[in-house]
């Protein structure tokens, strides 16, 4: 139930303006890769092309192959509704449904994809989703009540319960804990790790820490200057890029030296 | 550096916030006078009408049976008006809110807020000139092959003046009130909401009826409303449109009167105790403007904890 991801010379622009340039990288099944660099250096960017989020903003658009178990999710008559179903994503402040109840979140995304759902079925659904974002023993008592009404952690893991009950192959995670205080990061940390048994996950983090403690691989991007195109500096073993990078700007970075 | 009293009560600042305070408890204040005043109004006129005997009434059998018929000749109007004016008007909004390339939305955008400026009487002109003539044989039709539907029975008016046409003037009269308060809130509708939808695998549409309709259904409420306040309240078009008479349950047959266009037809020429009757309509129009915007409160607290507000 997970794939990997091998993007290929990938340029994303803004209407005229390039804002990431030239990134190849491969993406390993069953692994969490972590994005880290500067504000500003194209990685939340560089992570929304991987399920075609960036399309919202008018004007965004791609040059290049993006290959998820070597079918390229920019190939002609590819459509992002499908490609979304199977990249799921979960954004930098939890935004569970506010007119849902906690149950119906949940169930959001599958309720797209399969209409026809039985209550058992549901039922179990949420129970295996809400376990799988380590959530089921905190609101099982109240699935009917607002999503809304849940704390910012929970709202998140909800997001996350949301994002794996229609069983997508990778799951995209942009800054997911940077609106959270030390100890729901702490619960969404432990929640990756379980989530690479089963997923692929790709996280983009301003936390170096963080990168370091969930992630088995970690590429850095940077950036020239303002208005520069954002690239991909270094991209290894998460051990390797924090101890011994090859790149000089990869070692400003993470030894905190700018950034 | 000398230290600032804690206790100081003087400054320009202090006698700005005072004055701001004053000004808008004023405002507020003045708003629930005049509200309270016409009440009072209405109710202080009417009396001679709701206390007079029966036969002196318009009508000779009292002030209920002379109000109820325009009641709901009023109401029927109205519901006609939303009926037909609320999918187009969401529609609409929808379509410049999410659809319509940017250049298009707001052209528009424009147009509609233009269709508000039109002034009533000029749709009621276009309504009495035009439309009733137009749409007549659909009516004709409308009596052949539906006439089993109580309100489509026939004979069907040859003028087109009925309560149909007054409720499709009416309709393009709110449709602008409804569009313009429905784009506001679409286009509020939170963009996490929106990526959240399209992130699980929502087509354009799904997404708009998991993330945008749930968030706007309040402000959908009150823009429709609105737009009820206004064609309940709609003198002149109806007045031009209509060829009134005594209520029917056929919305093509001439008949049906609304209270606001009884008033403006019988005022000029009332004396008396017609007079106060015409006033005591009015104060009925006025409760049901009330008891629908209560209503429609009501229906929107009933949601609160599920509005994204908390």
């Amino acid at each position: 139930m997970s794939k990997r991801i091998d993007v290929k010379d990938l340029n994303v622009y803004y209407g005229d303006f390039l804002a990431v340039e030239d990134v190849s990288i491969n993406i390993e099944a069953k692994s969490v890769t972590a994005f880290i660099g500067p504000s500003g250096c194209g990685k939340s960017t560089f992570l929304r092309t991987l399920n075609r989020m960036h399309e919202v903003i008018p004007g965004a658009r791609v040059e290049g192959e993006v290959l998820l178990d070597g079918d390229n999710l920019y190939g002609p008559g590819v459509d992002p509704v499908t490609v979304r179903s199977q990249i799921g994503m979960v954004f930098q402040r939890p935004n569970p449904f506010p007119t849902m109840s906690i149950r119906d979140n949940v169930l959001a995304g599958v309720k797209l994809n399969n209409k026809k759902i039985s209550k058992g079925e549901a039922d179990v659904l949420v129970e295996r989703s809400l376990k799988g974002a380590n959530l089921w023993n905190e609101v099982k008592d109240r699935l009917e009540k607002p999503g809304s009404g849940l704390s910012g952690g929970q709202q998140q893991r909800l997001c996350i319960a949301r994002a794996i009950a229609v069983e997508p192959q990778v799951i995209l995670m942009d800054e997911p804990c940077s609106a959270l205080d030390p100890i729901s990061t702490l619960a969404i940390e432990d929640l990756i790790n379980e989530l690479k048994d089963q997923y692929t996950v790709v996280i983009v983090t301003h936390n170096m820490q963080q990168a370091a403690r969930v992630s088995d691989r970690t590429a850095f991007f940077n950036i020239a200057g303002t208005g520069k195109p954002g690239k991909l500096i270094e991209y290894g073993d998460t051990h390797t890029i924090f101890s011994n990078p090859v790149q000089k700007a990869t070692e400003d970075y993470v030894s905190g030296r700018f950034g | 550096m000398t230290a600032t009293p804690l206790t100081s009560t003087q400054g320009a600042g202090r006698a700005g916030d005072k004055v701001f305070s004053g000004a808008t408890l004023a405002a507020g204040c003045l708003i629930l006078a005049v509200l309270f005043g016409v009440a009072l109004f209405l109710v202080v006129q009417a009396i001679p009408a709701l206390t007079a005997p029966a036969d002196k009434i318009q009508g000779g059998q009292g002030f209920f049976a002379y109000i109820w018929p325009i009641v709901i000749g009023t109401l029927i109007a109205a519901a006609i008006a939303l009926v037909i004016a609320t999918p187009i008007a969401i529609g609409v909004a929808l379509f410049i809110s999410h659809f319509a390339p940017r250049g298009l939305a707001s052209g528009l955008g424009y147009v509609v807020d233009l269709l508000a400026a039109i002034p009533s009487v000029v749709y009621g002109a276009w309504g009495a000139a035009f439309l009733a003539k137009e749409i007549s044989p659909a009516y004709g039709w409308l009596a052949a092959n539906m006439g089993w539907l109580p309100i489509f029975q026939g004979p069907a008016s040859t003028t087109g003046k009925t309560i149909l046409t007054a409720g499709i003037v009416l309709a393009v009269m709110v449709l602008p009130i409804i569009t313009s308060l429905s784009r506001e809130i679409f286009l509020q509708t939170p963009k996490l909401h929106e990526e959240a939808a399209l992130a699980l695998g929502a087509t354009r549409w799904e997404m708009i009826k998991m993330a945008v309709l749930p968030f706007a259904r309040p402000g959908i409420i009150s823009a429709v409303m609105l737009g009820l306040g206004r064609a309940l309240g709609e003198t002149m078009a109806v007045a031009l449109v209509l060829s009134s008479g005594a209520l029917t349950a056929s919305l093509i047959q001439s008949g049906n009167q609304t209270i606001a266009a009884e008033i403006a037809l019988n005022f000029p020429e009332a004396s008396g105790l017609k007079v106060s009757t015409l006033i005591a309509a009015g104060l009925v129009l006025f409760i049901i403007t009330l008891a629908v915007n209560m209503i429609a409160r009501w229906v929107i607290t009933r949601h609160k904890e599920f509005s994204g507000a908390n």
